[in-house]
């Protein structure tokens, strides 16, 4: 009779966790298991086809011994840092601004999203006419008599980088805003309120009162635009493919390339094994921190 | 009355596809869709199809290194076309070996190729343990260097001979408002040119012990040094020249707004689209007019495994056309390229093709790196060349020693 007593743990909840299965499945086997292999080939001299013959460190050897390599992953630092800095900066800024409670509100949102219905080939596209020196902001303004006006960072090597993260932030920034922008309509009317009786400038209130209350609204965005980082590669093909030069290559690129045209998978395993620690490296203490410590309520 | 017009219709519908079924169809990829190259590929579809068979064409557009990784993945994940090209040498080495693809042999055997393909480096090319695995239909090759009559004449200048010359008349290309030499950004034409300027200019033992024994003190020795100094000054004359595609600077040579393009003999046929003649609009030099040797690379067709042995008649068919002799000169003739039967009659060719003709049958040749290094030796090789060509940033003498280090690593 004791079985009558207490129901198995495991059958509490049945229809739910028959029901999570398939995606239990597929995060296991597809995501951790799909990692566990990358990084296991990443050790074998693998070439077209994956094939377990081990050479250590080898593969990681050659590709920090690859100027390319480095040159990829400064660019995806430089790119990181701003394009976090600017989408968060300039989202809110908008956002603040769209809450005014002005007029066309609706209009000027519906403009800033826009970009974001574009997929990043078209971005690429679109950025590369604009910047192109020939056709785009450089000739304008030269037509407009200023005949000495330089403006072509496609084409130079060391700003290269800032070109695309002009085209990324154009299409990403809409959506950061419109989150903002959702935080900020979720805070009570009544805060503000409070904070004109006590006489509190508004950018103060902005800084030390809304954005603390907006935590969960930066956090969302955060991890949004932080993978949205990691994985920038069409935005580089289609605007440089890589250029001038191999100024503008991404480690993503770096990958692909070799993976497929260089036909050294485990090269490509090995410098795909490098991203993912890098994220490890950011997303661990974070966890931690959000996750380990003392529970806020 | 309605009933039997259903009927009717119901039969046609129910017999069409059974017709369809008699005329085997095969998707054939490949990644030829410039002008002169689709005009090429459009006579193997025709010769195909006057066998009863169908060509389903899969063109992928790019180049050879967009639809190369597109081939390879279809191969590899289960879903093969019918045929596909590849350049000849080690690009589908492992495909071979891992059994995916259709073993020709028996047929060559038949047809005796090994008699009739010229040179038979070419069939070597495609033999993997004895066994052949793909057909090769054209010999390309790197050696040369295009040049535009008109902007040597806006430039006041004679059309140079030989690269020496062309060095000298660059600074009055360049006065003149033209490119002295177009090259597109894509990474394989800087390191296919720098190839070319190496056969020319450090000569060929220098070349074989680089690219053939991977002998790296010959990679950083004196005759190479040469090579990069030579590179550095055409690096400064390849500025200005900001294009993507290799059709695009070849149109800046048939336009006169550069002077010369070192490209392969494929740039022919945009010449020839263009309406221009040989000789009279723009000259050809082989090996840059230094060293008249030309590499004997080129396309190869290969034959994934297919379980439908209808499909695979019609493989071993469309193999056996792509050697015929007709075939042959149809083709080659629109693709600017030398056919791989050295008992064709060319007498349409015109005078650059006939100087490469002259060269081939004076068995001056050499292997293409694409035989005798592998995709990811060449890969890193690109690399380092993009980087080179692209920047001032680093010197004749760093590149060679990176590349003398990427020798000494190569398999």
């Amino acid at each position: 009779m004791a079985r009558d007593g207490r129901p198995l743990q495991l059958f509490r909840n049945l229809n739910a966790k028959i029901a999570a299965i398939p995606m239990i499945f597929t995060a296991v086997v597809i995501f951790a298991g799909g990692t566990i292999w990358t990084v296991v080939y990443s050790f074998t001299d693998s070439k077209l086809l994956p094939r377990l013959r081990w050479v250590g460190l080898d593969q990681y050897d050659r590709l920090w011994n690859t100027s390319r390599w480095i040159i990829s992953i400064e660019n995806l630092m430089i790119y990181g840092v701003f394009s976090l800095v600017f989408s968060l900066v300039i989202g809110f800024v908008l956002a603040a601004l769209l809450d005014q409670k002005i007029r066309f509100e609706n209009t000027f949102r519906t403009i800033f999203l826009y970009p974001f219905a574009l997929s990043f080939i078209v971005t690429g596209l679109v950025w590369q006419w604009i910047l192109n020196p020939d056709f785009g902001v450089q000739s304008v303004i030269r037509d407009l008599g200023w005949e000495s006006f330089t403006f072509d960072p496609l084409y130079t090597a060391d700003i290269v980088i800032y070109g695309i993260l002009i085209a990324g932030l154009w299409q990403g920034t809409g959506l950061i805003m419109c989150l903002m922008l959702a935080g900020l309509r979720g805070i009570d009317e009544d805060v503000w309120k409070a904070a004109r009786v006590d006489g509190i400038p508004i950018w103060k209130t902005y800084l030390f009162i809304i954005i603390p209350m907006m935590r969960p609204v930066f956090i969302t965005t955060l991890v949004l635009i932080a993978s949205g980082i990691v994985r920038v590669y069409d935005l580089v093909v289609a605007q440089t493919s890589g250029g001038p030069g191999i100024a503008s290559e991404v480690p993503a690129k770096y990958v692909y390339d070799k993976m497929f045209l260089g036909q050294n998978l485990a090269q490509g395993f090995a410098g795909s094994t490098m991203m993912l620690l890098t994220v490890l490296i950011v997303l661990i203490p974070w966890a931690y921190l959000e996750f380990g410590g003392k529970r806020r309520v | 009355m309605r009933l039997r017009s259903t009927l009717a219709a119901l039969a046609a519908f129910v017999t069409l596809p059974a017709a369809g079924a008699q005329a085997t169809e095969l998707e054939v990829t490949h990644w030829w869709t410039s002008g002169g190259e689709a005009a090429a590929v459009a006579e193997f579809a025709k010769a195909f199809d006057a066998t009863g068979n169908k060509w389903v064409d899969g063109a992928i557009a790019g180049s050879g290194g967009t639809a190369r990784p597109i081939m390879i993945s279809r191969i590899t994940g289960g879903d093969p076309m019918g045929a596909t090209q590849f350049n000849h040498g080690r690009q589908a080495e492992e495909l071979v070996e891992a059994g995916l693809m259709q073993d020709l042999t028996e047929l060559a055997e038949k047809e005796g190729w090994r008699d009739i393909v010229h040179p038979v480096s070419l069939l070597d090319s495609c033999t993997v343990d004895g066994r052949i695995y793909c057909v090769p239909v054209n010999i390309h090759s790197w050696q040369w260097i295009w040049l535009s009559h008109k902007a040597f004449e806006d430039a006041g200048v004679p059309v140079p001979t030989n690269w020496d010359e062309f060095v000298a008349a660059a600074p009055a290309l360049k006065e003149a408002g033209k490119i002295p030499l177009a090259m597109g950004n894509q990474p394989w034409q800087s390191s296919g040119a720098f190839n070319v300027m190496s056969i020319a200019l450090a000569g060929l033992d220098a070349w074989k012990a680089v690219n053939i024994e991977k002998d790296a003190e010959a990679a950083a020795g004196p005759e190479y040094a040469k090579v990069f100094k030579a590179a550095a000054d055409a690096r400064e004359f390849r500025k200005d020249s900001n294009v993507q595609d290799w059709n695009q600077a070849t149109n800046l040579v048939i336009t006169g707004q550069a002077g010369g393009q070192i490209m392969g003999d494929w740039a022919q046929g945009e010449f020839q689209v263009a309406g221009q003649v040989a000789g009279e609009d723009y000259s050809c030099l082989p090996g840059l007019g230094v060293t008249e040797v030309i590499s004997t690379g080129g396309d190869a067709f290969y034959f994934p495994k297919l379980d439908d042995p209808e499909k695979t008649q019609a493989q071993m068919e469309l193999a056996s056309l792509m050697l015929s002799k007709e075939v042959q000169v149809a083709f080659n003739l629109k693709k600017g390229s030398l056919p791989v039967r050295g008992d064709v009659d060319l007498a349409a060719a015109n005078d650059c093709m006939k100087k490469g003709l002259e060269i081939l049958a004076g068995g001056n040749i050499l292997p293409d790196t694409n035989q005798t290094l592998s995709p990811d030796t060449q890969g890193q090789i690109e690399d380092l060349m993009t980087e080179f060509w692209s920047s001032d940033a680093i010197s004749a003498e760093d590149a060679q020693q990176r590349y003398a280090e990427i020798i000494a690593n190569a398999d």
